[in-house]
């Protein structure tokens, strides 16, 4: 931290770290600055000039935004410089600068979708003048085709590029840019293409007018129609915090919430756009296969059929839990099956080998927040940019700001940073600890060292023994240490870690997914429960009779005999815990669809019908019983399996980006996103 | 008057050879290690106790520019650049001086890099200036090839590079950090300031941007001594001056003068006066497009220099001495000046990008007398809502002429109102 400075704003002295913007010392002092351009998470561009305050003996009033504390000279009779916000000289400034503004931007207010909720408009209530004294036509610029997520319309542009700096700062791609200059400046994508990255929808945000907007929620609400729900993401393992705005029984959009743990104030375009994929393929009402056709039921039929199931042989049934689910579903499920004598079942419909060592054994121990800290990175059979964008953005982070080494093993993808590619499989990894120079120097150097694995190298048959060996290297390098643990797991799967710290795995010899889909298709396995899952090979479950509790007719419900019609993340008050163990909760923003309800409930009646009533009546009674697993010595060194890895390079689990969950997999956007890559790559060809 | 003797630039004209040896013939690369061998310090200090101030228009003290850069080079090295991106409309001073006396330019950059500390320097020039761009490479050859730049420069075992850079035609390239930009290969546009150049300038490091001329003329000051450069002009404002005289004038030239010369000495003895004589005259820019310009009654006895034209609310600028007659419409002529501001203004702080426009818009209609007497008093608040609000100095400018323009002919764009009206009257009559 830099020394403090005395600073005289409006005649309030106070006292200011020297680094300090005057707008933060402004703002220290409970003065109002307005801006356009700045953003506390992008470069400094200095170019609105809306946010000018007056150093009392300075020839011009100052960019607040680009002028430290650092930079202000004493006055001459050494008491602190005079800042002034609410002078003449700064009034005129404001009025000037928002008339300038406001002169060629088209006043479409009520055809914006912007509107209500616009900064531009905000801030010529608050600092603009009554009316205008602009007589002559207004400039006009064609309208840009930014792909199927953000909408243009140019003309409402006022040239701030929090999005151009945004795309190459944060998101790390050159796609848009500020093309000619003068009143010709305008903003426009490389070559005239569409947006790819997958952080794009960030931009729409950013804009402070209404220039970007959403292309999926085009003309469909104004904001002060909207009912707002803070909610948590379940399209990655991040747990971003989310906005669910909602109208009457419908979700109008998501919008990111600052998180600085853990998602800063940006979210994936998946994680923002899915949401129409919450009112497509949906299941609202249960259903039984009759004659080899699933035909609607009633509750009381479908759980009665259930019941009847599950009252079979306890060692020919098994259930796992799929990517989406809350804890509380997966906790009753767990306790109404462990009450039956079941003891197969499994959260993690990959098959990752992790789970049995400690919690620390899978989660992503430092945090975040710790990337940001971290000085050398090894990243062992992930994508990020696929597998969690809003974890890659950190750490693009990192490299700009603090010049962080990252190597991987794994894929050669382009991640937006410099990434030394060391191998793509476990030869690599295994050599990497006796390498003397190179990046294992790095790491062993490093203050901060971090290895992050993900499922690409744990979801395979060996992944056990790769857990073993990146567990050694960690030891080795000594990447655990008393005050920093940076053995990091990426999961793919909201519901991972929550599954796994209630303990939803295989015990006293049950089976896990492998073992369950092999035992259903040899017929040893007579009733399979799906709990949301969607991504395993429901085909080979032969001829077991499936149980699908869940919200979307996808896989699952397609092969199902019986349906449960469950409730997505937006419908149920839910539990998750993200990839740092972080338990964040889901809070329902809308009802479920139809006859839906929502799950811990499906199991809770499921469980009376059976005569083995949980002992929880409502939400919080069963919340009660969820508790952290308990702490066990953490080593390294000793997780997953001895043993040799086979050959085969890591591939990351997630093929399609936008499709990898029931949800997204409905929603057109996604799959209009999906084309959008797709044509780019065959365009590449 | 400046007599021959004392003339920096003996060959402005061409008349000779602007070649290594003829250069060195006129006096150039004369004694240049010894001024090195007496350090960088030494070298600061004559150019202080020179008085020279920037020859790009802003008129900042060279010297006190240069004492800027740390005094030790730290991880990051030093740079010169010199800004040869002379764009000002009626300045042709730098060309010249490149053209045909390109040498004093690069011992000046030997000179002035050795006393900051800097062994590159770079010389961003302008994008249309082909011929000169070939006439300093050749110069730069040629010094190359007799040691005088390169490895142990001149002997004095300082190493020292020099290149040329070509910009692409663009007024705004001329503003320090937009011309830092431009180098670095970015879209030229001003940066923010601080941090100043000589903090943090090129790739981040300390850098000093100095005018063409300011750069020429520091070996002959170092030559003939600080005191002979300072004996000219009145205190504040020393030395000699390549001055430009465009427009109205018999014989237009550029022509090296004494600093503080009577403006209408200086048209009369070297332009040949103004076209149909001095009461011919109508108004006076003294100092490049961007400063405000001067009815006939002050170009009667102002003096050419920084603070006579400042006392006047003008300035010296770049010394291009714009001569309009009688015959010239005024509110043309500067809206004609707005429409070049519009067209350069980069588009990267608000009140330049709109206000410009907004300006050449008004204006162009007062060229016809299409508006109304209470617009007059907006354009002037409007340009001063441009002014002093932007990130560089292009919005000052842009709005200088027009308030200019204010000041001293407002009654031209009365008149243009009334008359418009009044035709319009009469038409309405005729139509009735």
């Amino acid at each position: 931290m830099s020394e403090l400075r005395k600073v005289n704003v409006d005649g309030k002295e106070i006292e200011v770290p020297g680094h300090y913007t005057l707008m933060q010392a402004c703002e220290e002092a409970g003065a109002e600055i307005p801006r356009f351009c700045y953003h506390e998470r992008l470069s400094v561009a200095g170019n609105c000039r809306m946010c000018l305050v007056e150093w009392v003996g300075a020839p011009k009033p100052m960019a607040s935004c680009a002028m430290s504390v650092n930079d202000l000279r004493p006055n001459r009779d050494g008491s602190p410089a005079d800042i002034r916000t609410s002078s003449a000289v700064v009034k005129k400034a404001r009025e000037g600068v928002m008339e300038f503004l406001l002169i060629n931007h088209p006043l479409d207010c009520p055809i914006c979708d912007q509107g209500g909720e616009c900064d531009l408009q905000d801030q010529a209530m608050a600092y603009g003048r009554s009316r205008t004294r602009y007589d002559e036509d207004k400039r006009a610029v064609e309208e840009k085709n930014m792909g199927p997520l953000v909408k243009t319309n140019m003309t409402r542009c006022i040239q701030c590029t929090r999005c151009v700096r945004f795309i190459s700062e944060v998101a790390g791609v050159e796609e848009l840019g500020l093309v000619n200059r003068g009143e010709s400046a305008e903003i426009t994508t490389y070559l005239q293409q569409n947006l790819k990255s997958e952080l794009s929808g960030n931009v729409i945000d950013l804009c402070p007018v209404g220039a970007l907007t959403s292309r999926p929620y085009a003309f469909n609400a104004r904001p002060w129609e909207l009912r707002k729900f803070e909610s948590v993401d379940v399209m990655d393992a991040v747990g971003s915090n989310i906005r669910v705005d909602v109208r009457g029984p419908e979700v109008m959009r998501i919008l990111p919430r600052d998180n600085d743990e853990v998602n800063e104030e940006w979210i994936s375009d998946k994680t923002r756009f899915c949401w129409d994929g919450l009112k497509r393929q949906r299941l609202d009402t249960p259903y039984v296969r009759k004659a080899g056709k699933l035909s609607p039921a009633s509750w009381d039929e479908a759980l009665g059929v259930v019941a009847e199931r599950l009252k079979g042989d306890p060692e020919r049934i098994g259930a796992i839990a799929g990517d989406l689910c809350d804890m509380e579903s997966m906790k009753a499920l767990k306790d109404l099956l462990g009450s039956l004598g079941v003891s197969s079942m499994d959260c993690r419909q990959d098959g990752a080998a992790i789970g049995e060592q400690g919690r620390e054994g899978y989660v992503f121990n430092s945090g975040i927040a710790g990337i940001d800290e971290a000085d050398a990175i090894l990243l062992v059979g992930t994508n990020l940019r696929k597998e969690a964008p809003i974890i890659n953005a950190r750490i693009r982070g990192a490299w700009l700001n603090n010049g962080t080494q990252v190597a991987m093993i794994g894929e050669d993808v382009d991640l937006t940073y410099p990434v030394e590619h060391l191998g793509s499989g476990p030869e690599t990894l295994a050599g990497l600890a006796t390498k003397r120079g190179g990046f294992g120097k790095a790491l062993r150097d490093a203050k901060r060292p971090m290895v992050i694995i993900g499922m690409g190298a744990l979801a395979r048959a060996d992944g056990a023994k790769v857990l073993r060996s990146v567990g050694e290297l960690a030891a080795k390098f000594n990447i655990v240490r008393d005050d920093w643990n940076g053995f990091n797991v990426l999961h793919t799967a909201a519901a991972r870690v929550g599954g796994l710290d209630i303990g939803f795995v295989p015990h006293n010899g049950g089976r896990d997914t492998a073992g369950l889909i092999k035992g259903a298709g040899k017929g040893e396995i007579d009733t399979v429960y799906l709990l949301g899952a969607d991504e395993i090979d429901t085909q080979a479950l032969g001829d077991a009779f499936v149980i699908y509790q869940g919200s979307h007719g996808d896989a699952g419900a397609h092969r199902a005999d019986v349906i449960l019609p469950g409730a997505a993340y937006t419908e149920k008050e839910g539990l998750y815990t993200n990839t740092e163990g972080r338990m964040q909760d889901g809070v329902r923003a809308v009802f479920p669809k139809g006859e839906a309800k929502e799950d811990w409930a499906i199991i809770r009646a499921l469980s009376e019908l059976l005569g083995r009533t949980l002992p929880y009546d409502d939400l919080p009674a069963l919340r009660n019983t969820i508790r952290r697993p308990d702490a066990v010595p953490f080593n390294p060194a000793k997780l997953g399996k001895a043993g040799a890895m086979a050959k085969g390079n890591f591939v990351s689990p997630i093929g399609d980006y936008f499709l990898t969950n029931p949800i997204a997999r409905a929603s057109i956007t996604m799959a209009a996103c999906s084309a959008n890559v797709a044509g780019f790559a065959q365009a590449a060809e | 008057m400046l007599e021959d003797k004392d003339r920096i630039f003996t060959n402005l004209y061409g008349l000779h050879d602007p070649g290594l040896a003829a250069a060195k013939k006129r006096g150039a690369w004369n004694g240049t290690a010894e001024f090195m061998a007496l350090g960088d310090e030494w070298i600061v200090e004559q150019i202080k106790a020179s008085g020279l101030r920037g020859r790009g228009g802003a008129g900042f003290p060279t010297g006190l520019k240069w004492s800027f850069m740390p005094k030790e080079v730290g991880e990051r090295p030093h740079y010169l650049v010199v800004n040869a991106d002379e764009s000002e409309p009626g300045t042709c001073k730098d060309r010249d001086m490149m053209r045909h006396d390109p040498h004093l330019l690069i011992e000046g950059c030997l000179i002035a890099s050795f006393a900051m500390r800097a062994h590159a320097c770079y010389i961003y020039l302008r994008g249309e200036y082909i011929d000169e761009r070939i006439a300093l490479q050749k110069a730069i050859d040629e010094a190359y090839a007799a040691g005088l730049v390169g490895k142990n420069a001149c002997g004095s075992g300082y190493d020292f590079d020099v290149f040329v850079h070509h910009g692409a035609g663009a007024y705004i390239c001329g503003e320090e950090t937009a011309l830092l930009e431009s180098l670095e290969g970015k879209k030229g546009q001003p940066r923010l300031k601080p941090p100043f150049p000589a903090n943090a300038g090129l790739y981040g490091c300390p850098t000093t941007v100095n005018n063409v001329e300011s750069i020429a003329v520091t070996p002959t000051i170092l030559r003939r001594g600080a005191g002979w450069f300072s004996g000219f002009g009145r205190p504040g404002n020393a030395g000699t001056k390549v001055f430009c005289i465009s427009g109205h004038v018999n014989t237009p030239c550029n022509v090296e003068e004494e600093m503080s010369i009577p403006l209408k000495t200086l048209i009369e003895k070297h332009a040949g006066g103004v076209i149909g004589g001095w009461d011919n005259l109508k108004a006076i820019i003294p100092g490049g497009s961007s400063v405000p310009c001067l009815p006939k009654d002050i170009c009667d006895d102002v003096l050419m220099d920084f603070d006579a034209l400042k006392e006047h609310k003008s300035g010296l600028g770049t010394a291009a001495v714009i001569v309009m007659d009688q015959s010239t419409d005024m509110v043309r002529a500067i809206t004609r000046l707005a429409y070049f501001y519009k067209h350069e203004s980069c588009g990267q702080c608000t009140p330049c990008r709109e206000g410009t426009g907004w300006m050449w818009r008004v204006l162009t209609r007062m060229c016809e007398g299409k508006a109304q007497m209470s617009e007059i008093d907006m354009l002037l608040d409007v340009s001063q809502e441009i002014e002093g609000h932007t990130i560089c100095a292009l919005g000052d400018a842009a709005a200088w002429p027009v308030q200019g323009l204010i000041r001293h002919f407002r009654h031209e764009i009365e008149d243009k109102i009334t008359s418009y009206r009044a035709d319009k009257s009469i038409h309405a009559v005729a139509a009735e």
